[in-house]
């Protein structure tokens, strides 16, 4: 059964190539640089969403696969050549340790009701905090260290083609995991994990399934980040990452992947403009302050985030399907 | 025959209270059972410990012969024991649709399949808008669960059960707050199921004409007891049950479902 391509996934694929365009026609390094950095975390929103958005999972300690991801690749291309296949292993191997330690995070939630499973995974992102900062032999502690990235990526154009193709891949293969039959069951543990057992799903799997899904490609995230930088330090496993991820997905849409990106893009913005801004402005280098009003206004004025409001809009015209989910759906604990 | 679905003493405690108080009973396949009791009488608890929602304080469930002792929800609805709510429980912000495609497919067996889009499996939807149009819920199917009306819950609730398509159905008051014209299409839909499906049938409901219409035998629960249990003629005769239960109905007080 073939479907004709729909016009979100056209304009999705005209935004690509025009974003493809962009090196060839501009030559401002710090637009380059600007939007491989809203790439990469458009891939990191996008796997908190995966958890967030669509098994209905809150982490508070997302950073720690970003982390891992971003050490992986940083100590692998620091130890041996910097060359594309060590970028490729190491990007490899992120994934897998991240995929190995999501896949015990997710079985947590097996003895774990929800607030206790965010606190745990709170605990859990420290405790890599501690051991980047720790483990100097490896990571060189709070300073971090410079590496050279593979040659290709000296040409900024090249790193960032490449990481715009990869955010294009991450989304379509996300995507087609959310609406796939799996990712179908995964949306109804969200909305009532209770029933979805009682139709005979065995919910733990797909909790420990997106997880996984969700860790991996955090990993994937963080590598690219590592070698945007060429420097690696604490920061990369530091809650300010987790929070960051959070902003962009609650912004952006819970539950729509495109949301996420969208996200990434304002809150990347905007960070860039307030600390020029606070060159200038001393206030304005309290900029989280903005982020906290933005977080309000956010959830005041569209609690489905952004994409959520034009998906509502659409929807609206067209027809009554529903709409973008409440993040906290009832949960009755002894069923009547 | 040997029974399809038996307990043995099945008792629950909550603190003092005994909900469900030994219960001993059976009944053979493809038969239809009415429960009848008044409100808090245990009924819903009973089915809680069937379906394996609430574990007993003792007495076990057997289930084709077998112990049920350990066996979580899922494992009851995969092997044949598939309920309806009485308290809707629905996927709020999907649509009607949706909520019976996921019965359709979890009865299909497809799990883990994360390659193909999931309208690919066009059969789903198929037999999902079927399930729909039995339960004369049709015309709602792209509305968001959380946007019926409370007798088109029930209807949906009533759908996502038939979707999965277990030998045993343990419906819990599914007609509870329908208007009164929705009632008889609900009625026929049960009717058809028990004539058509070979479904073993048990059936929670306070509205008397609609068991005696349907049962072939009836419970009764009072005070988590089993009090009576035979066909509805018997039971009807019963000089406890009246005194205890059917008493009023004959004046037209017959408890509702609060
Ligand atoms: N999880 C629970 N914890 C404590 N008490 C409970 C629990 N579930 C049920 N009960 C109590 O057990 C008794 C039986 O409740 P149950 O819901 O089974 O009654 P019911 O026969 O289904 O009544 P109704 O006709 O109103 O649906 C009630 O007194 C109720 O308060
Ligand atoms: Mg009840």
């Amino acid at each position: 059964m073939k479907k004709p391509m729909n016009w979100s996934k056209i304009s999705l694929i005209i935004a690509a190539v025009l974003l493809a365009a962009i090196p060839f026609v501009s030559d401002s390094r710090t637009w380059l640089i600007l939007l491989t950095q809203i790439f990469i975390f458009s891939i990191l929103a996008m796997s908190y969403d995966v958890l967030l958005g669509y098994a209905g999972m809150v982490s508070f300690g997302h950073a720690m696969f970003f982390g891992i991801g971003a050490y992986t690749t940083a100590v692998l291309l620091d130890r041996f050549e910097p060359t594309l296949l060590v970028f490729s292993l190491s990007i490899a191997a992120g994934m897998l340790i991240a995929g190995i330690i999501s896949f015990f995070v997710g079985l947590l939630t097996l003895r774990l009701k929800d607030h206790f499973f965010a606190m745990l995974t709170l605990a859990l992102s420290g405790l890599f905090l501690v051991l980047a900062e720790k483990w100097r032999s490896v990571t060189n502690g709070n300073d971090g260290f410079t590496f050279s990235a593979p040659d290709v990526f000296r040409d900024r154009a090249v790193f960032y083609l490449t990481v715009l193709a990869l955010l294009v891949v991450v989304y379509f293969a996300l995507r087609r995991f959310t609406n796939s039959p799996l990712g179908r069951v995964l949306i109804a543990v969200r909305e009532n994990e209770q029933r979805t057992k009682a139709l005979g799903y065995r919910t733990l799997a797909y909790k420990v399934i997106a997880s996984v899904v969700a860790g991996v490609t955090a990993s994937l995230a963080g590598s690219l980040y590592v070698v945007s930088l060429r420097f690696v330090n604490t920061s990369v496993m530091a809650m300010d990452v987790t929070l960051d991820a959070l902003l962009m997905t609650i912004i952006g849409g819970v539950g729509t992947l495109i949301g996420p990106i969208i996200g990434a893009g304002i809150i990347e913005l905007a960070q860039h403009y307030l600390s020029d801004l606070a060159g200038e402005y001393p206030l304005f280098e309290r900029w989280i302050i903005f982020f906290g009003i933005l977080y309000i206004l956010a959830v005041i004025f569209f609690p489905t985030g952004i994409a959520g409001f034009f998906k509502s809009l659409f929807s609206r015209r067209r027809r009554p399907e529903a709409d973008a989910p409440p993040l906290e759906p009832a949960k009755p604990e002894v069923p009547r | 025959m040997e029974p399809i679905l038996k307990t043995e003493k099945l008792t629950i405690r909550f603190g003092g209270h005994t909900a469900v108080d030994s219960v001993d009973f059976e009944m053979p396949a493809n038969h239809f059972k009415s429960i009848i009791g008044p409100n808090g009488a245990g009924k819903t608890t009973f089915f809680n410990l069937i379906s394996g929602e609430l574990k007993p304080t003792a007495g076990r469930v057997l289930y084709k012969g077998k112990d049920l002792a350990g066996e979580s929800p899922i494992d009851r609805t995969r092997q044949g024991l598939g309920r309806s709510f009485q308290i809707t429980n629905v996927f709020p912000s999907l649509s009607v649709l949706e909520n019976v495609r996921l019965a359709v497919q979890s009865k299909k067996k497809i799990r883990f399949d994360f390659l193909r889009h999931f309208s690919s499996y066009a059969s789903l939807t198929e037999e999902a808008e079927q399930l729909l149009e039995l339960v004369l819920l049709k015309d709602k199917r792209d509305a968001a669960a959380s946007q019926l009306a409370h007798g088109e819950k029930r209807k949906l609730e009533i759908a996502m059960l038939l979707a999965l398509d277990t030998e045993v159905l343990l419906l819990d008051e599914p007609t509870a707050g329908m208007s009164l014209e929705e009632v008889p299409a609900i009625l026929d839909v049960i009717r058809k199921i028990k004539t058509e499906r070979q479904k073993t049938i048990l059936l929670i409901e306070h509205k008397m004409d609609m068991i005696l219409d349907l049962s072939d035998s009836i419970m009764v629960l009072f005070n988590g007891r089993l009090l009576a249990d035979g066909p509805p003629d018997v039971i009807m005769q019963n000089e406890r049950v009246q005194n205890a239960y059917l008493g009023g109905i004959e004046h037209g007080t017959a408890p509702q479902n609060g």
